[in-house]
């Protein structure tokens, strides 16, 4: 039955006080889960009822074929993390959980960058996808096709570099992401 | 073996002796195996009845239950039951048929997609795709359903996989690599909450359904009596501490008692023991308990913190931790005059506001005086379901119920038509134990067409109806925040449910006069077979006392 009592509008304050720890940083989630049809609906499904926003979200296989690794990003300002691992933990499919610490991660992102690069513009295009060691991998008259690997930030990074010469399209993979190994270096 | 005799093999494997279910095209040849399986089925007459009919087995006996439907309209009818069981932590499997595999994706005739419609009120769910997976996933459903934090399990069975030939063994492992709940609680964690609790001066133990799924009933009282601690429980929680019993404070929360919910206002340290902190219980929550320490005794982790933040968390099996807490409480040697300010304070409310209402002075029955009646009528030895309303909060506030299991209503959800399949169900699972049901006149008629299955069979429950003629619960609510302006509650003075019993082959009864009503009631009680009782009560009578929506404890009116 509906709160009457409830108030429409919330101010701010009221919102943030009313929620859980808040870590306000950047997470990523290694979830390794079994392979088996609708794991991936189930978590997206959790994360949609229970009011999480992933940022990105990738799928892939790992080393074990019964497993299948998903690592996703969300804000820590926005939600918290505790519950949200807690609750990814309850589904039967989901085997561990990291929520990777960043000073002990590696992570990568690939994006595809079509961007306008006629006459001038070209070869200062050229310029900025070399200091971010990128790669040119399609050319038309009009416009270039480029690769990044990097990390979030990175990928971020050369988005605004190349934007005012017209971004045409993009597409990214969403960060994947593994721990450092240990006394191994 | 067909995969389907496989099934009943499964079925006996895992203890069933009795299922509830309705049968369709795509379960055929499960309907087929039932023939000469030597496992009671209920047939239902609707699958709704099954589920709930299920869950109130489960609830009343502790087993699994278990309710079969076909695929479609079969498997959607399940819907309200799984989302019940779900938020009530009742332990089920509900097997499904589903359309033949080639015909998976085509609109096929009766085709739902019942794995997508159900995963997010599934604790977990199967969708068979080849016949030999089927011994596992039954087992694996009841090893989820009844273990851990317990809930609604699904198995999707594709018709044409059913019927295939397996060569059936008997499953000796699972095989579930994510899925190990702590039952165990951390030593530490325990000593530090029997600490916090012998240095308390106002604790309270509140107490919800957890301790009853974990049969931790004696435990719970082993602890409570091993001081004078303060006793409420949830709606979902009643009969886990015996009422009434000097430390018994009533049941908390939007329509509990005034001193159970003074005492959660004022204590200095709250234990609570699998529940789960719903706004029904905390009100406002920036308001709920400011002055308290929270210990929090949960098997599922995902509820620690999740409402409320706990200082000291204890994941576990209440009936595992409950023992060890009791022992180092003991350890600690707290000193019992500590309490002795904090009871007097309880007493004060308890003379104070003691539960109560204005009684008539005429032959008008009081629905409050109902629900006293039948108390007296059966001495409170009686499994006790109910529906959703009004009669459900009188039925908790004043049937006082001494055993764990003997209480049957749907907390969370708050599924009108809950009462007769699930009170039909614990009379099934119990039934040396006489099953009374309290409805309302708006309630019983979301699942009447059980009362056909009662007689059927032969179940007898004794079905009290709470008849005002209005949505009770909502026409409280219109009054109280609306302005009284009454939309569509009035239900009129339809159906005659004397006759409705008569054509259901079930005895009617209309009983008007106060003055008999207790005496009344027990020739129901006595009369053989399903009986259907038409109590004729105050027209417009509110459920009180009541935290206001949104409001704080303390603000408690009525």
């Amino acid at each position: 039955m509906g709160d009457p009592g409830t108030k429409e509008l919330l101010t701010l304050a009221e919102l943030e006080a009313s929620s859980g720890v808040r870590t306000g940083r950047k997470h990523t989630l290694s979830i390794m889960v079994e392979n088996k049809p609708g794991v991936l609906t189930r978590i997206a499904g959790l994360f949609a009822r229970r009011g999480f926003n992933i940022d990105t979200l990738a799928v892939g296989p790992t080393d074990d074929p019964r497993l299948s690794r998903i690592t996703l990003t969300l804000d820590g300002a926005m939600h918290p993390i505790d519950q949200v691992t807690k609750q990814l933990h309850k589904l039967i499919n989901v085997i561990k959980i990291r929520d990777l610490e960043p000073a002990d991660t590696v992570a990568r992102e690939l994006a595809l960058f079509k961007v306008s690069a006629d006459g001038g513009a070209r070869g200062e295009v050229m310029q900025i996808v070399e200091i971010f060691r990128g790669k040119i991998i399609d050319v038309t008259k009009r416009s270039v096709i480029i690769e990044v690997t990097g990390t979030w930030e990175k990928i971020e990074a050369f988005e605004r570099m190349v934007r005012p010469f017209g971004l045409v399209e993009m597409a990214r993979t969403g960060e994947i992401a593994i721990s450092r190994g240990r006394g191994e270096t | 073996m067909r995969a389907v005799d496989a099934v009943m093999e499964c079925l006996k494997a895992e203890g069933v002796d009795v299922v509830f279910g309705y049968p369709g095209g795509a379960n055929l040849p499960t309907y087929d195996a039932f023939v000469d399986a030597g496992i009671r089925h209920v047939l239902v007459r609707h699958e709704a009845g099954g589920g709930h009919a299920a869950e109130g087995y489960a609830k009343a006996s502790g087993r699994v239950g278990v309710v079969f439907a076909t695929s479609g309209p079969g498997a959607t009818n399940i819907v309200t039951p799984l989302t019940d069981a779900m938020m009530d932590s009742v332990p089920l499997v509900a097997f499904t048929g589903q359309v033949r595999t080639d015909l998976l994706g085509t609109d096929g005739f009766q085709e739902a997609d019942t794995f997508g419609i159900t995963m997010p009120i599934v604790k977990h769910s199967f969708m068979i795709q080849h016949p030999t997976e089927i011994p596992r996933a039954i087992h694996e459903a009841f090893h989820i359903a009844r273990s851990g934090r317990p809930g609604p399990v699904l198995i999707d069975m594709p018709t044409d996989l059913t019927r295939a030939e397996i060569d059936y063994q008997p499953v000796g492992d699972l095989r579930l690599p994510g899925y190990q709940p702590t039952t165990e609680g951390n030593q530490k964690q325990i000593r530090l909450a029997a600490k916090a609790l012998a240095n308390s001066r106002r604790p309270v133990l509140y107490v919800g359904g957890g301790v009853i799924n974990a049969g931790a009933s004696a435990e719970l009282t082993e602890l409570a009596i091993s001081d004078r601690l303060p006793v409420t429980c949830t709606l979902m929680g009643l009969g886990a501490f015996a009422a009434p019993h000097p430390q018994w404070l009533g049941m908390l929360g939007m329509h509990g008692t005034r001193a159970a919910n003074y005492a959660m206002d004022e204590a200095d340290l709250i234990v609570a023991i699998g529940a789960r902190f719903d706004d029904r219980i905390t009100g406002k929550l920036s308001e709920f308990a400011p002055r308290a320490k929270f210990v929090h005794i949960d098997v599922d982790p995902a509820e620690i913190s999740k409402n409320v933040p706990a200082h000291i968390p204890i994941v576990g099996d209440a009936r595992n931790i409950l023992p060890r807490l009791t022992a180092e409480y003991r350890a600690a040697g707290a000193d019992p005059e500590r309490l002795k300010a904090w009871w007097e304070r309880i007493e004060g409310w308890r003379t104070q506001h003691p539960l109560t209402y204005e009684d008539s002075s005429d032959t008008e029955i009081k629905p409050q005086y109902m629900v006293q009646a039948l108390y007296e009528a059966t001495g409170g030895d009686c499994i006790l379901a109910s529906d959703v309303g009004q009669h459900q909060m009188w039925s908790a506030q004043y049937f006082h119920f001494a055993k764990p299991r003997r209480w049957i209503n749907s907390g969370g959800l708050g599924t009108m038509g809950f009462g007769l399949p699930a009170a039909m169900g614990a009379a099934v699972a119990m039934p040396d134990v006489p099953t009374c049901l309290i409805t309302g006149d708006g309630s019983i008629q979301m699942n009447a067409q059980e009362l056909a299955t009662c007689t059927e069979n032969g179940i007898p429950v004794k079905i009290f109806i709470m008849n005002n003629g209005y949505l009770g619960m909502v026409r409280q609510w219109q009054e109280l925040f609306w302005d009284r302006r009454y939309s569509h509650v009035d239900m009129g003075s339809w159906p005659d449910f004397v006759k409705l019993a008569d054509a259901y082959g079930a005895t009617g009864m209309r009983l008007t006069e106060k003055k008999t009503l207790v005496e009344d009631m027990r020739k129901a009680i006595e009369t053989p077979g399903p009986v259907v009782v038409d109590v004729r009560v105050t027209r417009e009578e509110n459920t009180y006392p009541m935290i206001a929506p949104g409001a704080a404890a303390r603000d408690m009116v009525g």
